[in-house]
């Protein structure tokens, strides 16, 4: 990689030593010239704007219903361009809305992920030995049975709260994570800075967050973005079941959900948050393949 | 190979022993109890219910009795139907539940390695292309979507099949949530068989296939069909479990009476023992049916066995 670099002509050449590329900016280009990926972005980047601004620009709130305004379809000229739904509230505002709450369950219950399946990781390659195994065949067999199951068992029982529907996804869906991270862990640990942070008398917290985890963000990153739509897919999933976000709070699952009962005469309370949630499951899911594209050429 | 098989059965002890007792834990050291409903019941009422469900004993007691039912195949009472108890109402379901789960995975199976054997061979051309698109369809729509899609057009618009119930089991009523619960894995074996298809089709054997004048069919059907069906085995074991799972929603949206809808009717009412129970079953279930996969691989690999 080393000395190759592009040159435009000739009498820009000076004799300073060419500069080379990191592993990083390479990926970065080849992430760039992935259309699909680029154009998850790009979508990504409107959704997110579109649920964060979006609802304080419309003259409807997503819970107050238009008293002149009942199941409208959409139109321009009513101001309801998603038309209202059976209580006349104003579908684009829900949608938004819904986005929005679909995006921050993704997003904080990745969080939760991210954090516990990236310390078991650690903690399980960097000590090795029994304990390792122990802790890797727990996830063997956690991994063996569906989560969704483990999820709905915690909603009955703590109630259906929106938080909990976070924290309950996120501290189930760590696994994939956490095998991941051991495996890159295990090669980490043999490197010299390792030796030397423990040779200098470090504790083992201090190496694994200090000297282990930092070196891990590639994966960590790349496997959290196919993480998010797999999340964003489940709160949908158990919301449309009635075990997620309650009205009149409002998620994309939520609208799908109430949407689906009345489709034979308001098709439209169906089609908009489904495409809604399909363009992001999409996007998301287009830039999670590119990063991983992008840095493990080898898994084209 | 017997001792491999026997070795997996072994290893699922452990699996299923874990599964019961996180639950029990999971339900018992949650806040209030199955009876501290909206009203509350007398004392004497609900000490005696207590006692009834053996709720009044300690908690590792609680726990062996539990488990020690599961083993006779009791899975508790249930606390909302007075009728039936847990076992009941899963054999009530069950046959539903195995006749739609089972049909989408035999329907997933195949369709899945056509495709995927579609695709390999016309790899980069427009016939892979339309079909790479269906597959993208198929793993990006949610269940709880295609479902309603299915309804509007081939339920509503063309007036084809029924929009939902069991009917007299007739096949027309089946369709609809087969093609709805089948659709997802059709799309993630296919890309499983078209990468492994596309490996085999590229590997030294192949070509000596070719270079001695065999067709593309006699190829494909005698040489690379078994070693690149090994990924689409390897998955067969998590499908079972996602098929399971999956007709959970299947059942809710078009009102058939398998387990699926005894669960979530279970669940948003709040019977404990229900969920519990059923969460349980579906546990079992799958364990047992990956153990099977499993086994099934062993047996078409000879390299897992002796390991």
């Amino acid at each position: 990689m080393i000395g190759r670099s592009y040159r435009e002509n000739a009498a820009d050449i000076d004799l300073t030593a060419p500069k080379g590329r990191s592993l990083k900016q390479d990926a970065l280009r080849r992430f760039r010239n992935n259309k699909a990926a680029m154009t998850g972005v790009v979508l990504l980047i409107l959704l997110i704007l579109a649920a964060s601004v979006g609802p304080s620009l419309l003259p409807f709130n997503y819970e107050d219903p238009d008293w002149s305004a009942f199941r409208v379809p959409p139109s321009i000229e009513s101001g309801h361009y998603f038309g209202t739904d059976q209580n006349g509230r104003d579908l684009l505002a829900r949608t938004l809305y819904g986005t929005r709450i679909s995006l921050a369950v993704a997003l904080v219950a990745t969080l939760v992920s991210v954090v516990i399946g990236v310390t078991f990781g650690a903690f399980a390659g960097y000590l090795g030995g029994r304990i390792d195994q122990a802790m890797m065949r727990f996830v063997d067999i956690i991994y063996a049975l569906p989560y969704i199951l483990f999820v709905i068992l915690l909603m009955v029982i703590f109630g259906r709260n929106v938080f909990l529907l976070f924290a309950a996804i996120g501290a189930l869906e760590w696994l994939t994570m956490a095998r991941i991270v051991r495996g890159q862990t295990l090669s980490i640990r043999q490197r010299e800075y390792i030796e030397a942070a423990r040779a200098s008398g470090q504790s083992t917290p201090a190496i694994i967050f200090r000297h282990i985890i930092p070196n891990l963000v590639g994966p960590v990153v790349i496997y959290a973005a196919l993480t998010v739509p797999e999340i964003v897919a489940t709160e949908s999933f158990l919301s449309y079941l009635g075990f997620g976000v309650q009205e009149p709070l409002t998620s994309l699952g939520t609208l799908i959900a109430s949407g689906a009962n009345v489709f034979e005469v308001m098709p439209w309370l169906l089609w908009f948050p489904a495409g809604f949630l399909v363009t992001l499951l999409l996007s998301l899911l287009f830039i999670g393949d590119g990063l991983r594209d992008a840095f493990d050429p080898k898994d084209h | 190979m017997l001792l491999y098989a026997l070795k997996r059965f072994l290893t699922t002890i452990p699996v299923l022993w874990i599964a019961i007792t996180v639950c029990f834990f999971i339900l018992r050291l949650s806040p209030g109890g199955p009876f501290d409903g909206e009203r509350p019941l007398p004392p004497a009422v609900k000490q005696n219910l207590e006692a009834h469900y053996n709720l009044d004993k300690p908690l590792v007691q609680q726990y062996a009795i539990y488990v020690g039912n599961v083993l006779q195949g009791d899975l508790g009472p249930s606390f909302t139907s007075e009728d039936f108890n847990v076992a009941e109402q899963l054999k009530l379901g069950l046959p539903y539940t195995i006749i739609i789960g089972g049909a989408a995975f035999i329907i997933a199976v195949l369709f899945g390695i056509l495709a995927g054997i579609y695709g390999a061979l016309w790899r980069n051309a427009w016939p892979d292309y339309v079909l790479a698109s269906i597959i993208l369809l198929g793993l990006i729509l949610p269940s709880f979507l295609l479902a309603p899609i299915f309804q509007l057009i081939f339920g509503v618009e063309l007036g084809w099949l029924p929009v939902g119930g069991w009917g007299d089991g007739e096949l027309r009523y089946i369709v609809l949530p087969v093609a709805v619960l089948a659709l997802p894995h059709i799309a993630r074996i296919s890309r499983l068989m078209r990468g492994a298809m596309i490996e085999v089709l590229h590997s030294n054997f192949i070509r000596t296939a070719r270079s001695k004048g065999l067709n593309t069919g006699p190829i494909v059907l005698r040489h690379a069909l078994k070693p690149a069906l090994m990924p689409v085995v390897s998955y067969l074991g998590p499908a079972a479990g996602y098929l399971l799972t999956g007709s959970i929603v299947v059942e809710t949206i078009f009102g058939l009476p398998g387990i699926g809808r005894y669960f979530i009717n279970a669940a948003l009412n709040r019977d404990y023992g229900m969920v519990l129970g059923t969460v349980i079953f579906y546990m079992v279930l799958i364990v047992m049916l990956n153990l099977i996969v499993d086994i099934l691989y062993a047996w078409l690999d000879p390299k897992v066995r002796s390991q």
